[in-house]
């Protein structure tokens, strides 16, 4: 018989199966076959690497070579030169911009080095369509340990010894949360697990769910145990159809390994799994309005307490974990509390995943340890600013949190740091702004969203919300006064003082740190009518340059509102009172005659 | 009626309350909308009004009411996909298709969709046309795909 020697990872996650790593698996599946050696090599299609800018990616074990953007008619030359001759491919390596050599093993490439992956810890490793490859990594085996070796009450105090902290966004200590629904008396629990991923800018629980869908299973199936559970429920975004297919084929392998089903391991444990599709509301984040949602009603929230732990699913007791902190829980089991509270800060323990995405080079799914610095994370795993711009700032936790400035990349990033500096951790959406952004207009932005998403119930966040978008519109417009600057401070401390639920106590966050952050930008559309970032349109003007133009009419022509005027072969000039800003003049114009100030 | 959304209907008369959302979104799926008529036949079916039917359709962002364009495009303004761009690929297939979101083109080709995030930030700005996703699109990209798309509408 002959072994397997070789393995070929191609990366399956959305972002590089959007640029067809498909075909690239395909390829290499054929080219293997051409040359006689798919009894050696395997391709084998994981889930998300992280480093998306570079997708599709293909690396080679065990021998650790990294591919970067490759191309199905890259496979040919992978499989002849590489599995065939061992001599790696040196145009399709990672190219280090700051050393200008390649890279071939990701464990030196600066994006990698100061990551550290737990809940990541399979993504990019094992084909998450195949429960032995888990299993390999030893998985299951801490869902094992807990029904053979542990009671309940012991393994909720790993868990909190552990001091991990929900990551869906609150940070609420999760073994606290287990021992409450563990304490509650029912004849039936529930265990709940928030997919329902709304932050824009945020692909963390999408990417764990298509990499390493056992982990979230198994951890849900540890809980249960713990809470006396037997029923897991998954609410799924439905825009994820990837995540949903990889989830629902682990579900159906661990039900016939027995890893599901009646009588685990032969302990008298049940426990089985179903998935629920949230249907596109960002309310659903919150836990009661998630539970309201899998009930067939509304997604609206209500007031706590009584929390889920009591009166949850049905108005029965259900804990809600969010995916990521589910992916935690079988390694801490397996290696121990103290392993996990060794890395972090004081208050935040472990690790974090963010999603790296905006105006930097390196964007991708990251996994760093809790108090690694805002820096570290955008000019060294990120390599900084797209096209050599300036940072500007780095909004973290979507809609509910803020935009930090270039005086908090010192910060050790931890859930009380960034709740500090005004933001927060959120679900880890990390979404890098530079020169060219507005930060009014982003405050603008968000507002939309928030007021898009509220679900009406409660006023402040119904009417408050509007007001505020309203008067930053205002401002963007060019007709915002002092007066409104005060206004916008006063009625976001109400929306947060005032709303039922966490998305009105965190909508106006945007707004308020970067009032704070930015006060100069928001005085300039103010008094000084400018916008430095030229993003607010009616606070710009175009003007025709003189030298450059050679009266060639285009512009002129082109313009909807007849606001321009000149004889042929003469400059031209706009009429300021006329044109409503719409660009198309700069669009014709062949000479960059016309500027936009 | 398509005898797979009777089966639906028939499934969907033995469940409770809480799966009013699965077969509604069984519904969409193949219809791509949900017309008046459908949610009289569901309310019929399960037993729930049908203002309590709209109450809860109405309030998610899934379920639609008019029908779809042969040719759905979906376009992502989540943050990272506005800071680089996404607003002005909107405007781009707005001034093209004359359509704005949730709206169709008379020939009832196109419709346009803005969503939130998508969750390929990394890719940004996207676009999403009938399940097939177009990463880094500027409005140039978009207009050829367009444009693409319209022959395939001509040939048939």
């Amino acid at each position: 018989m002959t072994q397997i020697k070789m393995h070929l990872l191609v990366c399956g996650g959305t972002g590089c199966r959007s640029s067809h790593s498909e075909l690239v698996a395909k390829a290499l599946n054929e080219s293997l076959a051409n040359h006689g050696l798919d009894a050696e090599a395997k391709v084998v299609s994981t889930g998300c690497f992280g480093f998306c800018e570079k997708g599709p990616i293909v690396k080679v074990v065990p021998d650790n070579t990294f591919y970067v953007q490759v191309n199905p008619d890259d496979a040919e030359e992978i499989v002849k030169e590489h599995v065939l001759k061992g001599r790696k491919v040196q145009r399709l390596l990672y190219l280090d911009p700051e050393k200008e050599k390649t890279v071939s093993d990701d464990r030196h490439m600066t994006f990698y080095k100061k990551q550290i992956r737990i809940a990541l810890r399979n993504c990019g490793f094992i084909d998450p369509e195949n429960i032995d490859e888990y299993i390999a990594r030893d998985g299951y085996s801490a869902l094992a340990k807990c029904l053979t070796e542990f009671t309940p009450q012991q393994v909720i105090d790993i868990i909190k010894k552990s001091g991990l902290r929900g990551r869906g966004g609150g940070g609420f200590p999760t073994g606290l949360k287990w021992e409450i629904t563990s304490r509650v008396q029912a004849d039936q629990k529930y265990v709940i697990c928030n997919a329902d991923e709304g932050d824009p800018g945020a692909f963390m629980d999408r990417s764990i769910l298509e990499g390493d869908p056992h982990s979230v299973i198994e951890a849900m199936a540890i809980n249960g145990y713990c809470t006396g559970a037997s029923k897991g429920l998954v609410y799924i975004r439905a825009e994820y159809p990837l995540a949903i297919k990889r989830l629902q084929i682990a579900i159906d392998q661990a039900r016939k390994y027995g890893l599901l089903g009646e009588n685990i391991f032969g302990t008298g444990f049940n426990f089985d799994i179903e998935l629920r599709y949230g249907a596109g509301a960002f309310v659903c984040g919150e836990e009661t309005a998630l539970i309201h949602s899998m009930e067939g009603k509304r997604g609206e929230p209500t007031f706590k307490p009584p929390f889920p732990s009591e009166h949850g699913y049905l108005g029965k007791p259900s804990n809600v974990n969010n995916v990521e902190t589910y992916a935690n829980v079988p390694v801490i089991i397996l290696k121990g509390p103290e392993w996990f509270a060794s890395i972090g800060t004081e208050k935040s323990k472990g690790t974090k995943v963010f999603a790296l995405a905006g105006k930097v080079n390196n964007v991708g799914l990251i996994e760093v340890p809790m108090g690694i610095t805002l820096r570290e994370v955008i000019f060294e795993i990120g390599g900084g600013i797209k096209g050599g711009k300036e940072f500007k700032a780095v909004q973290t936790g979507g809609p509910s949190g803020g935009c930090l400035t270039a005086r908090h990349l010192d910060t050790p990033i931890d859930y009380d740091n960034l709740l500090a500096a005004g933001s927060m951790m959120g679900s880890g959406g990390m979404i890098v702004m530079d020169e060219d952004d507005c930060m009014v207009s982003i405050a603008k932005f968000y507002l939309e969203f928030t007021v898009e998403e509220s679900c009406g119930k409660c006023s402040p966040c119904r009417i408050g919300n509007k007001r505020l978008h309203e008067i930053l519109e205002k401002i963007c417009k060019g007709e915002g006064t002092m007066e409104d600057l005060e206004k916008l401070k006063n009625l976001s401390q109400v929306i947060k003082d005032t709303s039922l639920c966490g998305l009105g106590q965190t909508s106006p966050n945007p707004v308020l740190s970067t009032l704070e952050n930015f006060w100069d930008e928001y005085v300039e559309h103010v008094v000084d009518k400018k916008c430095r970032a030229g993003v607010c349109k009616s606070l710009m003007k175009y003007t025709i340059d003189q030298e450059a133009c050679v009266g060639c009419t285009a512009c002129a022509r082109a313009c909807p509102v007849n606001a321009i005027s000149g004889e042929r072969k003469q400059p031209h000039t706009i009429n300021q009172s006329i044109c409503i800003k719409c660009g198309a003049c700069m669009e014709k114009c062949k000479f960059n005659a016309v500027l936009l100030q | 009626m398509k005898e797979e959304i009777r089966r639906i209907l028939e499934k969907s008369s033995r469940g409770g309350a809480d799966t009013l959302m699965p077969v509604l979104q069984e519904i969409q799926a193949i219809e791509g909308y949900l017309s008046p008529e459908i949610i009289s036949e569901v309310s019929k079916y399960m037993g729930i009004a049908e203002n309590r039917i709209y109450s809860i359709a109405s309030f998610y962002d899934q379920f639609s009411f008019v029908p779809r364009g042969r040719k759905h495009i979906r376009v992502c303004s989540g943050t990272a996909c506005h800071v680089n761009g996404s607003e002005a690929v909107v405007q781009e297939i707005n001034k093209q298709l004359g359509i704005k979101a949730g709206q169709k083109t008379k020939d009832g080709w196109f419709s346009l969709e803005v969503v939130q995030c998508m969750g390929a930030c990394s890719l940004g700005p996207v676009v999403e046309i009938n399940g097939k996703h177009y990463d880094h699109i500027n409005p140039e990209k978009i207009r050829n795909i367009i444009v693409a798309l319209r022959e395939e509408g001509e040939e048939i």
